[in-house]
Protein backbone atom coordinates (compact mmCIF):
# COMPACT_ATOMS: atom_id res chain seq x y z
CA UNK A 1 0.00 0.00 0.00
CA UNK A 2 1.44 3.39 -0.95
CA UNK A 3 2.58 5.71 1.84
CA UNK A 4 0.89 9.02 2.45
CA UNK A 5 1.60 11.53 -0.34
CA UNK A 6 2.59 14.03 2.32
CA UNK A 7 5.22 11.66 3.65
CA UNK A 8 6.81 10.98 0.30
CA UNK A 9 6.64 14.51 -1.07
CA UNK A 10 10.09 15.47 0.31
CA UNK A 11 11.51 12.30 -1.23
CA UNK A 12 10.11 13.30 -4.60
CA UNK A 13 11.29 16.87 -4.24
CA UNK A 14 14.79 15.79 -3.33
CA UNK A 15 15.11 14.66 -6.95
CA UNK A 16 12.81 17.06 -8.78
CA UNK A 17 14.55 20.05 -7.21
CA UNK A 18 17.75 18.79 -8.85
CA UNK A 19 16.09 18.87 -12.26
CA UNK A 20 14.96 15.24 -12.40
CA UNK A 21 11.70 14.86 -14.31
CA UNK A 22 9.03 12.89 -12.52
CA UNK A 23 7.20 10.25 -14.58
CA UNK A 24 3.82 9.68 -12.95
CA UNK A 25 2.03 7.57 -15.54
CA UNK A 26 2.79 4.78 -17.98
CA UNK A 27 2.34 7.30 -20.78
CA UNK A 28 5.00 9.52 -19.20
CA UNK A 29 7.37 6.54 -19.14
CA UNK A 30 6.64 5.60 -22.73
CA UNK A 31 7.29 9.17 -23.84
CA UNK A 32 10.59 9.26 -21.96
CA UNK A 33 11.73 5.92 -23.34
CA UNK A 34 10.60 6.78 -26.88
CA UNK A 35 13.38 9.35 -27.16
CA UNK A 36 16.31 7.24 -28.31
CA UNK A 37 18.95 9.82 -29.08
CA UNK A 38 21.64 10.61 -26.55
CA UNK A 39 21.98 9.56 -22.95
CA UNK A 40 19.32 9.13 -20.31
CA UNK A 41 19.18 8.09 -16.68
CA UNK A 42 16.12 6.70 -14.95
CA UNK A 43 16.06 6.62 -11.17
CA UNK A 44 13.69 4.17 -9.48
CA UNK A 45 13.01 6.09 -6.28
CA UNK A 46 11.91 4.36 -3.09
CA UNK A 47 10.65 5.18 0.37
CA UNK A 48 13.04 2.75 2.03
CA UNK A 49 15.56 4.79 3.97
CA UNK A 50 17.97 1.87 4.18
CA UNK A 51 19.08 2.47 0.61
CA UNK A 52 17.10 5.34 -0.91
CA UNK A 53 18.28 7.63 1.85
CA UNK A 54 21.69 7.60 0.15
CA UNK A 55 20.48 7.13 -3.42
CA UNK A 56 18.81 10.50 -3.70
CA UNK A 57 21.75 12.55 -2.37
CA UNK A 58 24.01 10.45 -4.59
CA UNK A 59 21.97 11.36 -7.65
CA UNK A 60 22.02 15.03 -6.71
CA UNK A 61 25.79 14.96 -6.30
CA UNK A 62 26.35 13.12 -9.57
CA UNK A 63 24.23 15.61 -11.48
CA UNK A 64 26.64 18.38 -10.49
CA UNK A 65 29.29 16.74 -12.67
CA UNK A 66 30.13 18.56 -15.91
CA UNK A 67 29.35 15.50 -18.02
CA UNK A 68 25.87 14.25 -17.32
CA UNK A 69 22.99 12.56 -19.14
CA UNK A 70 20.93 14.48 -21.63
CA UNK A 71 17.75 13.50 -19.82
CA UNK A 72 17.12 12.35 -16.24
CA UNK A 73 13.81 11.07 -14.95
CA UNK A 74 12.39 9.17 -12.01
CA UNK A 75 9.54 6.86 -11.13
CA UNK A 76 8.56 6.18 -7.53
CA UNK A 77 8.34 2.49 -6.62
CA UNK A 78 5.50 1.65 -4.26
CA UNK A 79 3.83 4.98 -5.04
CA UNK A 80 3.38 5.42 -8.76
CA UNK A 81 2.67 1.77 -9.40
CA UNK A 82 1.67 1.94 -13.05
CA UNK A 83 4.62 4.10 -14.04
CA UNK A 84 7.07 1.91 -12.15
CA UNK A 85 5.72 -1.29 -13.68
CA UNK A 86 5.96 0.22 -17.14
CA UNK A 87 9.51 1.39 -16.53
CA UNK A 88 10.57 -2.06 -15.31
CA UNK A 89 8.96 -3.54 -18.39
CA UNK A 90 11.64 -1.88 -20.49
CA UNK A 91 14.32 -3.93 -18.69
CA UNK A 92 12.82 -7.43 -18.64
CA UNK A 93 16.12 -9.17 -17.91
CA UNK A 94 16.86 -7.08 -14.84
CA UNK A 95 15.29 -8.24 -11.56
CA UNK A 96 13.24 -5.40 -10.07
CA UNK A 97 14.74 -3.58 -7.13
CA UNK A 98 14.32 -0.17 -5.59
CA UNK A 99 16.01 2.13 -5.35
CA UNK A 100 17.93 1.44 -8.52
CA UNK A 101 19.29 3.42 -11.43
CA UNK A 102 19.24 2.63 -15.13
CA UNK A 103 21.50 4.34 -17.62
CA UNK A 104 20.72 4.35 -21.34
CA UNK A 105 22.57 5.45 -24.42
CA UNK A 106 20.72 5.79 -27.71
CA UNK A 107 17.88 3.79 -26.22
CA UNK A 108 20.06 0.86 -25.07
CA UNK A 109 20.66 -0.03 -21.45
CA UNK A 110 24.40 0.44 -20.87
CA UNK A 111 24.51 0.56 -17.09
CA UNK A 112 22.41 -0.49 -14.15
CA UNK A 113 22.95 0.06 -10.44
CA UNK A 114 20.72 -2.32 -8.50
CA UNK A 115 19.63 -1.76 -4.92
CA UNK A 116 22.29 -3.99 -3.43
CA UNK A 117 24.98 -1.75 -4.97
CA UNK A 118 23.41 1.23 -3.20
CA UNK A 119 22.86 -0.22 0.27
CA UNK A 120 25.42 0.66 2.92
CA UNK A 121 27.21 3.11 0.66
CA UNK A 122 27.73 6.80 1.01
CA UNK A 123 26.20 9.35 -1.34
CA UNK A 124 29.74 10.21 -2.48
CA UNK A 125 30.55 6.61 -3.35
CA UNK A 126 27.30 6.15 -5.22
CA UNK A 127 27.78 9.42 -7.07
CA UNK A 128 31.21 8.15 -8.06
CA UNK A 129 29.64 5.11 -9.73
CA UNK A 130 27.26 7.33 -11.67
CA UNK A 131 29.98 9.77 -12.67
CA UNK A 132 32.02 6.85 -14.01
CA UNK A 133 29.09 6.02 -16.29
CA UNK A 134 28.70 9.69 -17.26
CA UNK A 135 32.39 9.93 -18.14
CA UNK A 136 32.17 6.80 -20.26
CA UNK A 137 28.99 7.64 -22.15
CA UNK A 138 28.11 11.33 -21.93
CA UNK A 139 29.44 14.05 -24.18
CA UNK A 140 31.78 16.72 -22.94
CA UNK A 141 29.64 19.83 -22.56
CA UNK A 142 30.15 22.44 -25.26
CA UNK A 143 32.59 25.12 -24.15
CA UNK B 1 15.41 11.26 4.93
CA UNK B 2 16.42 8.47 7.25
CA UNK B 3 15.22 4.95 7.73
CA UNK B 4 11.85 4.10 9.26
CA UNK B 5 13.06 0.77 10.56
CA UNK B 6 14.40 1.12 14.05
CA UNK B 7 15.09 -1.58 16.60
CA UNK B 8 16.19 -4.17 14.04
CA UNK B 9 19.57 -5.77 13.47
CA UNK B 10 22.31 -3.81 11.73
CA UNK B 11 21.75 -5.85 8.58
CA UNK B 12 18.14 -4.68 8.35
CA UNK B 13 17.35 -3.57 4.81
CA UNK B 14 20.57 -4.98 3.38
CA UNK B 15 20.58 -7.62 0.66
CA UNK B 16 22.52 -10.58 2.01
CA UNK B 17 23.75 -13.94 0.81
CA UNK B 18 23.01 -16.62 3.37
CA UNK B 19 24.94 -19.80 2.67
CA UNK B 20 23.88 -22.91 4.50
CA UNK B 21 25.67 -26.02 5.64
CA UNK B 22 23.61 -27.91 3.06
CA UNK B 23 22.88 -27.59 -0.66
CA UNK B 24 20.88 -24.38 -0.45
CA UNK B 25 21.99 -20.80 -0.63
CA UNK B 26 19.62 -17.86 -0.16
CA UNK B 27 19.71 -14.23 -1.25
CA UNK B 28 17.24 -11.76 0.19
CA UNK B 29 16.80 -8.50 2.02
CA UNK B 30 17.50 -8.96 5.69
CA UNK B 31 14.58 -7.99 7.89
CA UNK B 32 16.07 -9.02 11.21
CA UNK B 33 18.35 -11.43 13.00
CA UNK B 34 16.84 -13.18 15.98
CA UNK B 35 17.77 -15.99 18.31
CA UNK B 36 16.09 -18.34 15.87
CA UNK B 37 17.94 -17.26 12.74
CA UNK B 38 17.78 -14.66 10.03
CA UNK B 39 14.55 -13.39 8.50
CA UNK B 40 14.78 -12.52 4.81
CA UNK B 41 12.31 -10.73 2.55
CA UNK B 42 11.99 -11.09 -1.25
CA UNK B 43 14.09 -14.23 -1.21
CA UNK B 44 15.69 -16.23 -4.01
CA UNK B 45 17.05 -19.71 -3.33
CA UNK B 46 19.52 -21.80 -5.28
CA UNK B 47 20.65 -25.39 -4.83
CA UNK B 48 24.26 -26.19 -5.52
CA UNK B 49 24.53 -27.47 -9.10
CA UNK B 50 20.97 -26.53 -10.04
CA UNK B 51 20.82 -25.45 -13.69
CA UNK B 52 24.48 -26.39 -13.99
CA UNK B 53 25.53 -23.60 -11.64
CA UNK B 54 27.47 -23.91 -8.43
CA UNK B 55 26.62 -21.77 -5.45
CA UNK B 56 29.48 -19.39 -6.27
CA UNK B 57 28.45 -19.08 -9.92
CA UNK B 58 24.94 -18.25 -8.79
CA UNK B 59 26.23 -15.60 -6.38
CA UNK B 60 28.51 -14.10 -9.02
CA UNK B 61 25.58 -13.59 -11.38
CA UNK B 62 23.38 -12.22 -8.59
CA UNK B 63 26.06 -9.71 -7.62
CA UNK B 64 25.85 -8.18 -11.10
CA UNK B 65 22.11 -7.70 -11.55
CA UNK B 66 20.28 -8.98 -8.47
CA UNK B 67 17.84 -11.83 -8.08
CA UNK B 68 14.24 -12.76 -8.88
CA UNK B 69 12.35 -13.45 -5.70
CA UNK B 70 10.85 -16.88 -5.15
CA UNK B 71 9.53 -16.26 -1.63
CA UNK B 72 8.10 -13.18 0.04
CA UNK B 73 9.74 -14.05 3.36
CA UNK B 74 11.72 -16.88 4.92
CA UNK B 75 13.34 -17.63 8.25
CA UNK B 76 16.68 -19.40 7.82
CA UNK B 77 17.28 -21.30 11.06
CA UNK B 78 20.47 -20.40 12.88
CA UNK B 79 21.73 -23.98 12.96
CA UNK B 80 21.65 -24.17 9.14
CA UNK B 81 23.59 -20.96 8.51
CA UNK B 82 27.21 -21.29 7.38
CA UNK B 83 27.82 -17.64 6.49
CA UNK B 84 26.07 -14.32 5.92
CA UNK B 85 27.61 -11.85 3.47
CA UNK B 86 26.41 -8.58 1.97
CA UNK B 87 25.67 -9.05 -1.73
CA UNK B 88 26.83 -5.51 -2.45
CA UNK B 89 30.31 -6.35 -1.20
CA UNK B 90 30.77 -9.40 -3.45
Amino acid sequence: MPYSPLLVRPMREELTSAGVKELLTAQDVDAFMAEKNGTAMLVINSVCGCAAGMARPGVRLALQHDRRPDRVATVFAGQDLEATARARGYFPDIPPSSPSIAFLKDGELVGFIPRHRIESRSADALAGDMVALFNEHCKVPAG
Amino acid sequence: MGTFHQGKSELHGITVVVDTTGQEIFIGRCDDETGEGIILHDVDMHRDGEGGRSKEEYVKRAAMVGTWKKHDALLIPKERIASVRKLGEL
